[in-house]
């Protein structure tokens, strides 16, 4: 057994930081309330700090988009709270233009930036790679510790841009020059603007060091037996995440180096011939392209739908496959279309750049390839579906908010398919019609893959379950509440309704859309109130929610249902288990599920 | 237990060794950006080119020998011959603020030329940046080494694993090959 426990606990680790972590084990150290939950390097905890610094930004998030969407839906009303909150931004009850743009652009921020990439990947990366592949922990703990701070740091810095005087950043989440560029643009793009490339940069930091981590983690750190092909598809989906963070984030972040020269430095990398209204001047800057920055941009802001997307696949890959108690379909193809999107990511940034003054010949090229995206796609979707069919299905709150998930993923690919055809774009670009798209396919989808991984692993993470009529009513009002707030804004795109207008009531073309932008935001205010019961539950449940007894409740094949209900750092207490089979044995030879852990047995029928 | 541990070990690579390489990725995507952003800019009207100051080579003969004595004193190390590896090491170090400082002066070589941030931005803007980017990097190779340096001095710590200085050197060796890179890439676009 010596010659077994050596190998089980990966010796090349036990050579640096693994000796310290069994020291805990034997020791029972007693770790004080500054080492367990505030500087903690269990990848447990720093998921939960992730998690729930996440849902901060969420709300927040969320709340800005309900305060812009009153100004939508009723241009001609005043609401005297928003004065109260906003003070002078919103003067008299209504909001102004600065600050709707500010909000707006904050939105974006926040929930693509701090909900989706860190609050996402950042919570189920720590949480399940160590506990799925088996490792005590993540190659560099301490590493793992630090990306949280400087995710933490960059919240604060982004943060403190909503108290100063000229407000947060207001020129759009893409930051395009020259309205990044010159702090006499719009108020928003002097301090606040910043402050925003400094968060950004923290947050780029904070991605990359977590980033590195499960990478290496993933391909080194895998107990005896777990081959890359027995792996769940939840950490090929989060591995692919890492891969593309790792190499599209340092560019955005070249980007912004380029951007901050411009800002302070008196370069023209991206500016040329303006002349500023507000200081009546013409600028010495000559010969920059703003089309630069755009690529350098979207190279990462590409990628970053799928870093925000591909977490999401993963888990509802997991959760659909263990709640529909069938194996997964079509296991190689699933990681063959996430290494096809993944590869895809980097070559079609330029979709997002058609109607820039982008030469249309290699917009040509593009259209080709963003399209080619729609064969994995739909690779993935014929999966989830074939895996759904005759299924022994338990509709639990994550199984629902997985099928959701696949919903709207259908819904909102569609879409990407008008989209990615520049000729097309040329007439749907800048309208609702693209905010409906990647609203639906991004935004709202990622979002239920997030709760859907919440929901699934919440037993998890805290020993009880989150309470299930809440999670019910949270389902369908969201689901639901989506659809309704994105479908019709297909149409008011299609009819030319552009984005980023503060009032639509002086336009006659736009005047129609009223009733419905006021439908709309009614809807956004429900789905808000419905995702503050979703934190309520949460927070509720991980003190009062019914107690998890067993230690596998969703009868689940992955090694994070052999360790205790509740691990302690190093989360097995004993040796780690060693794996045997894949992770999908449901429904196989007359028995429910079969554990990665249990041997396969020589009569065992093959799958 | 420790022997019997390395004897079992399985040829895999250290996964700190494997993070490294990763985080090189990730540096070298960073300047893969800013060397693009060169060439698109290149083509716009109001590129201006500029003539690259001897200083760099000498620069680059520094950097280079740097790289040969961190090999010599990996060598030092592993044959457990402390005093040439501290030595070595402090050469290297000594070397690195050496290349660190003759950047900064031929910057303000270019700069008392008359080659500011200011105006139509050409090659010579580009050069500031990526360079000095690069120095950041050699920087942070410095700090690695001082703190190795403090560590091969202090009586107190005995350090019989080679991965961190491995690390070290692997990391040293980029920075010095971006160098290359990034120096021959400015010689062939201006």
């Amino acid at each position: 057994m010596s010659d077994g426990a050596v190998l089980h606990g990966h010796p090349e680790v036990r050579t640096t930081h693994e000796v310290h972590h069994d020291e805990h084990h034997v020791h029972h150290h007693q770790e004080t309330f500054i080492t367990k939950y505030v500087f903690s390097q269990d990848h447990k905890m720093i998921a939960k700090q992730f998690l729930i610094t996440g849902m901060i930004w969420g709300v927040l998030g969320g709340l800005m988009s309900v305060i812009f969407r009153l100004q939508i839906g009723y241009p001609d009303q005043s609401f005297p709270i928003l004065e109260q909150i906003l003070g002078r931004w919103a003067k008299g009850g209504k909001i102004t233009a600065d600050a709707y743009y500010a909000l707006v652009t904050m939105h974006g921020t926040v929930l693509v930036f701090f909900v989706l990439t860190g609050g996402l990947s950042g919570t189920f990366a720590n949480f399940l790679i160590p506990l799925q592949i088996g490792a005590r922990d993540m190659a560099s703990p301490f590493l793992n510790m630090l990306s949280y701070w400087f995710f933490f740091t960059a919240s604060i810095v982004m943060l403190s841009s909503f108290f100063v005087q000229t407000g947060p950043f207001s020129g759009g989440w893409t930051a395009y020059p020259p309205l990044s560029a010159l702090g006499d643009a719009s108020p928003g793009s002097k301090t606040g603007m910043d402050l925003w490339i400094t968060a950004m940069a923290l947050f780029v930091v904070s991605s990359l060091l977590g980033g590195l981590n499960y990478i290496s983690t993933v391909l080194n750190m895998r107990t005896k037996g777990m081959s890359m092909t027995r792996l769940p598809l939840t950490i090929w989906a989060l591995f692919f995440t890492a891969v593309l963070g790792v190499l599209s984030f340092p560019v955005l972040l070249s980007g912004f180096i380029l951007l901050l020269f411009d800002r302070h430095a008196g370069t023209s990398f991206y500016l040329s011939d303006i002349y500023m209204a507000s200081t009546q001047q013409a600028l010495p800057n000559e010969g920059g392209s703003a089309i630069l920055f755009q690529h350098l941009f979207w190279f990462l802001g590409h990628p970053e739908v799928y870093i925000i997307l591909l977490p999401a696949m993963g888990m509802v890959s997991e959760v659909l496959s263990t709640n529909s108690r069938k194996p997964i379909f079509g296991y190689m193809a699933m990681v063959g279309s996430l290494f096809a999107i993944a590869i895809l990511a980097f070559l079609v940034w330029a979709h997002h750049m058609f109607v820039s003054g982008l030469n249309p010949f290699l917009g040509s090229v593009f259209v080709l390839l963003t399209l080619l995206i729609a064969i994995p796609s739909a690779i993935k979707v014929f999966n989830w579906i074939t895996t759904l069919w005759r299924g022994n299905i338990r509709f639990t709150p994550g199984m629902l908010f997985a099928i959701g998930f696949v919903s709207l993923f259908i819904s909102g690919g569609l879409t990407g398919i008008f989209l990615g055809n520049s000729t097309l774009d040329i007439h749907l670009h800048d309208t609702y019609f693209v905010v409906a798209h990647f609203h639906i396919v991004m935004g709202v989808a990622s979002f239920f893959g997030m709760f859907c991984g919440i929901y699934h692993w919440f037993p998890k993470m805290y020993g009880r379950y989150l309470n299930n009529t809440m999670a019910y009513i949270h389902f369908w009002v969201t689901m639901i509440g989506a659809y309704l707030i994105f479908w019709p804004l297909h149409y008011a795109g299609l009819a030319g309704m552009p984005r980023r207008y503060l009032d639509y009531s002086s336009w006659e073309s736009f005047n129609q859309f009223s009733d419905l932008n006021k439908f709309i935001s009614t809807v956004a205010m429900i789905v808000f109130a419905v995702q503050l019961m979703f934190i309520f539950n949460f927070f509720y449940s991980i003190f009062k929610g019914r107690k998890v007894v067993t230690q596998n409740p969703w009868g689940s094949t992955t090694l994070e249902w052999t360790a205790p209900i509740r691990p302690g750092h190093g989360n097995w207490p004993g040796e780690i288990p060693e794996v045997h089979r894949w992770a999908y044995d449901y429904g196989k030879d007359g028995r429910e599920f079969i554990p990665q852990t249990e041997p396969v047995n020589p009569d065992e029928s093959k799958h | 237990m420790i022997t019997e541990v390395v004897s079992t070990q399985r040829k895999k690579i250290h996964p700190h060794k494997f993070t490294l390489w990763v985080a090189i990725a990730s540096i070298i995507m960073m300047f893969a950006g800013l060397t693009s952003a060169y060439i698109v800019k290149g083509s716009l009207p109001g590129w201006s080119t500029v003539e690259i100051p001897q200083l760099f080579y000498y620069s680059t003969a520094v950097i280079l020998l740097s790289s040969v004595s961190v090999q010599m004193a990996l060598k030092a190390f592993k044959e457990r011959n402390m005093a040439l590896y501290r030595q070595l090491i402090t050469v290297t170090a000594v070397l690195g603020i050496g290349f660190i400082v003759m950047q900064v002066l031929a910057f303000m070589q270019l700069w008392d030329r008359g080659l500011t941030m200011e105006g139509s931005s050409g090659a010579g803007q580009f050069l500031y940046i990526i360079f000095g980017l690069h120095a950041l990097h050699v920087v942070g190779g410095v700090i690695a080494l001082l703190v190795m340096f403090i560590k091969a001095f202090s009586s107190r710590i005995r350090n019989y694993d080679p991965v961190s200085v491995e690390l070290a050197s692997t990391y040293w060796h980029f920075v010095d090959l971006l160098w290359i890179y990034l120096f021959i890439f400015f010689i062939m676009s201006i």
